[in-house]
């Protein structure tokens, strides 16, 4: 592969990862709220899939999706600004962390319904189909979500009409709290898709290159003409399930609620210190995507320490100025909430 | 002997309560088990009863909810929990078609003691697929009964007479009542379920709510008794049925009619509580019955909007000073 394109892929997957944590950080200041799922860990399959798609395929995604985001294009200031509930983000303040949406870059949004991708997508690709475009419709779904009914609706409707379609699963091995082999009947998630007969391939989902090469391939299938494909990545998310995940902020909060009497939603959100895995377990899964993507760089020597530390630099000034972005973003008022509203009335008046 | 416990602990003891006392009682949802539920409802519950009584269940809530209704009417007592409303649109089928009809469809043959909890209610920017009530959509479902506990010592009653009921039951819980507390006497004899209470007496006006709108609207009262009008509020308990008597009784007495709810006012709950009780007792009105609700809008996630959305204090006390006249 050209240098070039490996280097955007460590930039991005960098910029990824720091752009996540600053949001914990930001978090943990109170300056966002609600439910934020972060990506750190995940990087390659995001990086590598997104990056072999094109400008013209769409991208559907969950609630975990402010790197697929990144990736596709969107400013980091206004994904920073979406998370702050800002005017200036990309859903202008309406949607949030879950609601990411990019029309112009085809990002047709994060759903926070777990399941909701797959019809989302198999209907973008049959509009798609029905034009005959050489484009694909790539949706992306935890290893939890394919125990939703509509996971096999979807994938029977799209290999029986052969829709362009390249469903993704980031199988983290988790649905929040129950491990994979307590939620799954058949925990390799690419058999699953034989039922349909819809081609699939499991790959290492922290290693971004192989990521990446599936991916290609998969699309050229795809378009092709010969239908959906799934490709199953292995993967694995260094924090906890979400920031505000009830689950992890379960004694203090008693203990300071008697203590202080403050609000017990606001101390949680301040106590969630999500503990990192240490450098054994995250080697039991074969390394942190990151260190393996630089690993390869170094060897191939791309890329000298100098310009990695050049990169680094660069990356941590463009999450400081997506939250300057953020920051300086004013807040969207009622009139911007029924322009949202009624964004399609076309100036209709009713009754 | 009353004690101040948390929400969330009182429907854990109530859950703890029917387990123990009731063999064909279990658990169903996701995250229910080993992790202790997601707002620790069912916290210790797997350890004591195991994995056949408490069952943590894949993402399938329009399959887990079906099969608490195939598990009641094989004589169990499933009590499914949705980890919020706002996903058991997934499960309308089988709280609707399934068991709201079973026992109707097949001439009264079967008992369908189901009971479905879920929060629902807007959080804290969790944004608008997440901050749904959708009380109404249910409340038009005849075979159902709805409960909505507002307080510790209600979620301990109703809870347990929900599992014991054998008819279908959805026990309507708020994500921000979990964390907030009150006293519960487990020793005290329930209510019947669907009996209304009065948590403030007053003799001016009638404010009917429920969930975690009563707590906004007795602080409501609380400051309209300093402004020198005095605020009934009656906190319903259940929306079907509804206790018309006890409402009506109170109109009787106040001549006003105030309805605070937090879902959005076009054909809500309080519509049908305004409707009711325009047809049982319109000539004992002074003035037409009022409501405060959210706006027209899904909720949006930036903060402040979000806060506007739905009723404030000062909301109430606004509505309740135009409806007496001040
Ligand atoms: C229909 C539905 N049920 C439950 C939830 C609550 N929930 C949010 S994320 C999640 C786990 C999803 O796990 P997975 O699909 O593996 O994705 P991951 O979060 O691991 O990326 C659950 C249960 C939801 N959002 N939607
Ligand atoms: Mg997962």
């Amino acid at each position: 592969m050209e240098a070039d394109r490996l280097k955007t892929m460590l930039r991005d997957m960098l910029l990824a990862r720091a752009f996540e944590e600053r949001a914990a950080q930001e978090y943990a200041e109170g300056n966002i709220a609600g439910f934020l799922h972060l990506y750190p860990g995940e990087e390659a399959v995001a990086v590598g899939v997104l990056r072999a798609a094109e400008p013209s395929d769409y991208v559907i995604s969950t609630y975990r999706e402010h790197v697929h985001a990144l990736v596709r294009g969107i400013p980091p200031g206004e994904v920073m600004a979406e998370l702050f509930g800002k005017r200036g983000g990309c859903s202008k303040g309406m949607g949030g962390s879950m609601h990411l949406f990019d029309r112009e870059r085809r990002f047709m949004g994060g759903y926070a319904i777990v399941g909701e991708t797959f019809p989302v997508a198999t209907g973008i690709a049959y509009a798609i189909a029905m034009r005959d475009l050489p484009e694909v419709a790539i949706c992306f779904f935890g290893d939890g979500a394919v125990n939703q009914g509509t996971f096999h609706e979807s994938l029977n409707m799209a290999a029986l009409w052969k829709l362009p379609v390249l469903f993704v699963c980031e199988n983290n091995r988790y649905q929040i709290g129950t491990e994979i082999h307590r939620h799954s009947a058949v925990t390799e998630v690419y058999k699953r898709a034989c039922a349909y007969q819809i081609p699939s391939k499991k790959v290492d989902g922290m290693d971004v290159l192989e990521v990446h090469a599936a991916t290609l391939e998969a699309l050229e299938q795809i378009r092709g003409g010969n239908g959906p494909q799934l490709l199953e990545c292995e993967t694995y998310r260094f924090r906890g399930h979400s920031m505000a995940d009830p689950g992890s902020y379960r004694p203090q909060v008693e203990v300071k609620w008697f203590e202080t009497n403050e609000d017990p939603l606001k101390i949680a959100i301040a106590e969630t210190v999500t503990p990192y895995p240490d450098e054994e377990q995250i080697a039991a899964v074969g390394g942190d995507n990151i260190q393996r993507l630089r690993g390869h760089l170094h060897q191939e020597e791309v890329l000298t320490p100098d310009e990695l530390e050049t990169m680094r630099k660069a990356v941590a000034e463009e999450v400081e100025a997506a939250v300057r972005f953020a920051k300086e973003s004013p807040e969207p008022d009622w009139e911007d909430a029924r322009n949202a509203l009624e964004c399609n009335r076309q100036g209709e008046v009713l009754i | 002997m009353a004690e101040e416990i948390f929400y969330w602990q009182a429907l854990n003891r109530a859950l703890d309560a029917e387990l123990a006392a009731d063999e064909s009682v279990i658990v169903l949802g996701e995250d229910v088990g080993l992790y202790g539920g997601s707002y620790r409802v069912t916290e210790g519950l797997y350890a004591k009863y195991g994995e056949w009584r408490v069952r943590d269940t894949p993402i399938s809530e329009g399959s887990f909810t079906g099969i608490g209704v195939g598990a009641a009417l094989a004589g169990l007592r499933p009590v499914v929990e949705i980890m919020t409303i706002n996903f058991a649109l997934l499960a309308f089928d089988a709280i609707v078609n399934m068991a709201a009809k079973i026992p109707f469809m097949s001439g009264g043959q079967f008992p369908m003691p189901l009971v479905v909890r879920m929060p629902g209610g807007v959080a804290k920017q969790l944004a608008a697929q997440h901050s749904q009530r959708l009380e109404q959509m249910l409340m038009n479902v005849p075979g159902l009964r709805i409960a909505v506990p507002a307080t510790p010592q209600d979620a301990w009653w109703q809870l347990r007479q929900a599992i014991r009921s054998d008819e279908p039951v959805v026990l309507l819980e708020h994500e921000l009542l979990y964390f907030s507390k009150g006293p519960l006497d487990m020793a005290l004899e329930a209510p019947p379920m669907h009996r209304a209470q009065i948590r403030r007496a007053g003799k001016q006006l009638t404010l009917v709510t429920w969930s975690r709108m009563v707590e906004i609207s007795l602080r409501a009262a609380e400051k309209l008794a300093g402004k020198g009008i005095d605020v009934e509020v009656i906190d319903l308990r259940s929306l079907r049925p509804i206790d018309w008597e006890r409402c009506v009784a109170s109109l009787k007495k106040t001549h006003r009619l105030l309805i605070v709810e937090e879902d959005s006012h076009f054909a809500g709950a309080g519509a049908e509580v305004a409707a009711g009780l325009a047809e049982r007792c319109l000539y004992e009105l002074d003035a037409p019955p009022q409501r405060v609700a959210a706006r027209e809008t899904p909720i949006p996630y930036n903060a402040t909007l979000e806060a506007e959305s739905i009723p404030r204090v000062g909301d109430v006390i606004r509505a309740a000073e135009r409806l007496c006249g001040v």
